[in-house]
């Protein structure tokens, strides 16, 4: 280990845009290569017994193996981390494996969580089934209701689960409160910020105890690749009494108290050095490569995903054959003082509305424009648009399609940041098309 | 809750790092999964002399246990705190007699009087902060497992 004379740095704080572009990267140190290598191996050599040792005990910061750590990915985490302020973070193949890997690192089986019942459709999926399957009891709340979040916490309930802004519904999280209620019960607050990215909204400024994103969407921001990361404040006291899972000496770590030993890094030890090694969904190095690009640009993105969705919502609250804009960044959104609190810099650029003429007056839509892109993703710099009840939504019962805010006529946007006239003059081709069949019905 | 921000200095801290050698660490454990003996061992493999003080142990990590500051025979750097909160003062009042450069207090080993006696002793002192982590922060490899070091630089510096 060379220990050069060494030059002081300043504990400034950075502005934002500073740190989208130098977070987690310092100029490589063998090659001086000033973009972010890509290491795309999977293992590495060690100088020595002692020191292979010292790695896989968790004594030394060290790469063993890229299922559990990567320069590459490193970088992307650290950046994420930063941008979140967050203590740091763990990535993962996909948002899905992010979010399981989050809770399955705090809960045992006869666990309950409480969850928002506002979420994307493959989160509430994951969690009827999965969760089920491993003896983890659920229940659903309405996240605008605080007493119903209060009112669902059980002795063995380990977290509370929700979206900054639901998908699709657009439902802002009442952060603050719903982190004291979970903090009251010595509960943490997991949510998943991928609609807002950090640009829009902090959740662990406001109490958040962990941050989930799917970063195949705004993060990475071009429709690229799939991705997800769990950052964690560093601040929730895993040694509470709550959580034997992580405080108790853990058989699969050869007795290791996470909390103690590491503490307020004992969460995202367990989570990378257990969950991920044992779950395995770890991130490519050139997936984390291509997020760090997205990432260099997130803030410019963003600014113009939340211009141009204002200007499609405005839009279609003004068109007669759309109703029920769920864009909470609208003057008279129900959701106005929440965002005013938590999205001051725009509410995020996806959001639903229905389409007159009900399931087929949807589908009409979609086959009328020729602009959006008709698939499955948001976040992307691209503008798509989707009908959920015939495809993300589709194994929802009608019952959990209403309480995620869908309906058969809903349509889904993810407003890209094209030239707005050119989006707006496509959703008319598309309400020209639902216009003539409704005539011809 | 008093201000610890004057006890976390950054220049304060990265020089404390970058000039010791030799490291006493007060409640140093035997027990190879206690964060002190996390924190010694990886002391000692960037080259830190570390020199227990427990006086319940005769050895850890291949090197004489002390039982109290007074009886380390020499010159101690940093004195690094894993003892509880009270035990501070009386720390504090041993560092500064036998002459050491600072007083390092780990993550919730906070005594406002034990913080004043070093520091009138002429000690720098960091409080609620772990050595292990700003010494990985600055001069090792905390980011190669996704910790947000905080660190933003363009300077390009030698092999790690
Ligand atoms: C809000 C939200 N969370 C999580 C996910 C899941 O992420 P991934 O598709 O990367 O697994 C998605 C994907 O659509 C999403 O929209």
């Amino acid at each position: 280990m060379t220990e050069e004379p060494f030059r002081t740095e300043e504990d400034r704080e950075f502005g934002f845009e500073t740190r989208q572009l130098h977070a987690g990267q310092r100029p490589d140190p063998n090659t001086g290569a000033r973009a972010v290598p890509i290491f795309q191996t999977t293992s590495y050599v060690f100088e020595d017994p002692e020191s292979a040792a010292a790695y896989f005990n968790l004594q030394e910061y060290g790469n063993t193996y890229s299922r559990i750590m990567n320069p590459t990915v490193a970088v992307f985490e650290e950046r994420v981390a930063n941008l979140e302020g967050g203590m740091g973070a763990v990535a993962f193949s996909s948002g899905i494996a992010a979010q399981a890997a989050a809770l399955f690192t705090l809960l045992q089986p006869g666990d309950h969580v409480v969850s928002s019942g506002a979420l994307y459709g493959g989160t509430v999926n994951q969690f009827k089934h999965l969760l089920r399957k491993m003896n983890v009891a659920l229940t659903w709340v309405d996240p605008d209701d605080p007493e119903a979040w209060r009112a669902a916490v059980r002795p063995e309930t380990k977290a509370f689960f929700a979206e900054t802004i639901g998908n699709p519904s657009g439902n802002v999280l009442d952060i603050e409160t719903v982190a004291t209620i979970a903090h009251e019960h010595r509960i943490p607050l997991l949510v998943d910020n991928t609609f807002a990215t950090p640009y829009l909204c902090r959740p662990i400024d406001w109490g958040a105890d962990i941050v989930i994103h799917s970063a195949t969407k705004f993060i990475g921001g071009h429709g690229t690749s799939i991705g997800g990361v769990v950052v964690e404040a560093g601040t929730f006291d895993w040694s509470n009494g709550r959580f034997p899972v992580i405080a108790d000496p853990s058989p699969a770590y050869h007795g290791l108290r996470f909390h103690e030993t590491f503490g307020t890094y004992g969460y995202l030890m367990k989570l990378r050095a257990e969950t991920l090694r044992d779950l395995g969904g770890a991130l490519s190095p050139f997936n984390a490569f291509l997020f760090l690009q997205g990432l260099e640009t997130l803030s410019l993105r963003m600014e113009r995903h939340v211009s141009n969705a204002l200007a499609v919502a405005s839009f279609l609250r003004d068109h007669e054959l759309a109703s029920n804009v769920t864009y909470p960044g609208l003057p008279d959104s129900r959701y106005r003082p929440l965002v005013e609190k938590y999205l001051p810099r725009g509410a995020g650029a996806v959001f639903s509305f229905d389409c007159a003429g009900g399931r087929t007056g949807g589908q009409d839509l979609i086959r009328g424009v020729t602009l959006w892109s008709h698939l499955a993703n948001v976040g992307d710099a691209k503008s798509l648009i989707i009908h959920p009840a015939s495809t993300t939504h589709r194994q929802l019962g009608d019952e959990e399609l209403r309480a995620a805010g869908v309906a058969p006529g809903t349509v889904r946007l993810s407003v890209g940041t094209e030239s707005i006239d050119d989006l707006i003059w496509d959703l008319r081709q598309g309400f020209a098309k639902v216009a003539a069949s409704d005539g011809r019905a | 809750m008093t201000d610890l921000s004057r006890y976390q200095d950054a220049a304060t801290i990265q020089r404390v790092i970058h000039t010791a050698r030799t490291v006493a660490v007060v409640g140093l454990s035997g027990n190879a999964l206690r964060a002190s003996y996390f924190v010694g061992y990886y002391l000692q493999r960037h080259h830190y002399r570390v020199i227990p003080v427990n006086p319940r142990e005769t050895q850890i990590l291949g090197e004489t246990s002390y039982p109290s500051l007074r009886d380390v025979p020499e010159k101690i750097d940093i004195v690094n705190v894993f003892r509880a909160p009270d035990a501070l003062p009386g720390i504090a009042r041993e560092a500064v007699e036998v002459g050491a450069g600072a007083l390092w207090c780990q993550f919730g080993v906070v005594n406002e009087e034990g913080n004043r006696i070093a520091e009138e002793g002429g000690l720098a002192v960091v409080v609620d902060r772990c050595l292990k982590i700003e010494h990985a922060r600055y001069v090792g490899r905390m980011n190669w497992l996704g910790f947000n070091t905080r660190r933003i630089t363009s300077v390009r510096t030698g092999l790690q």
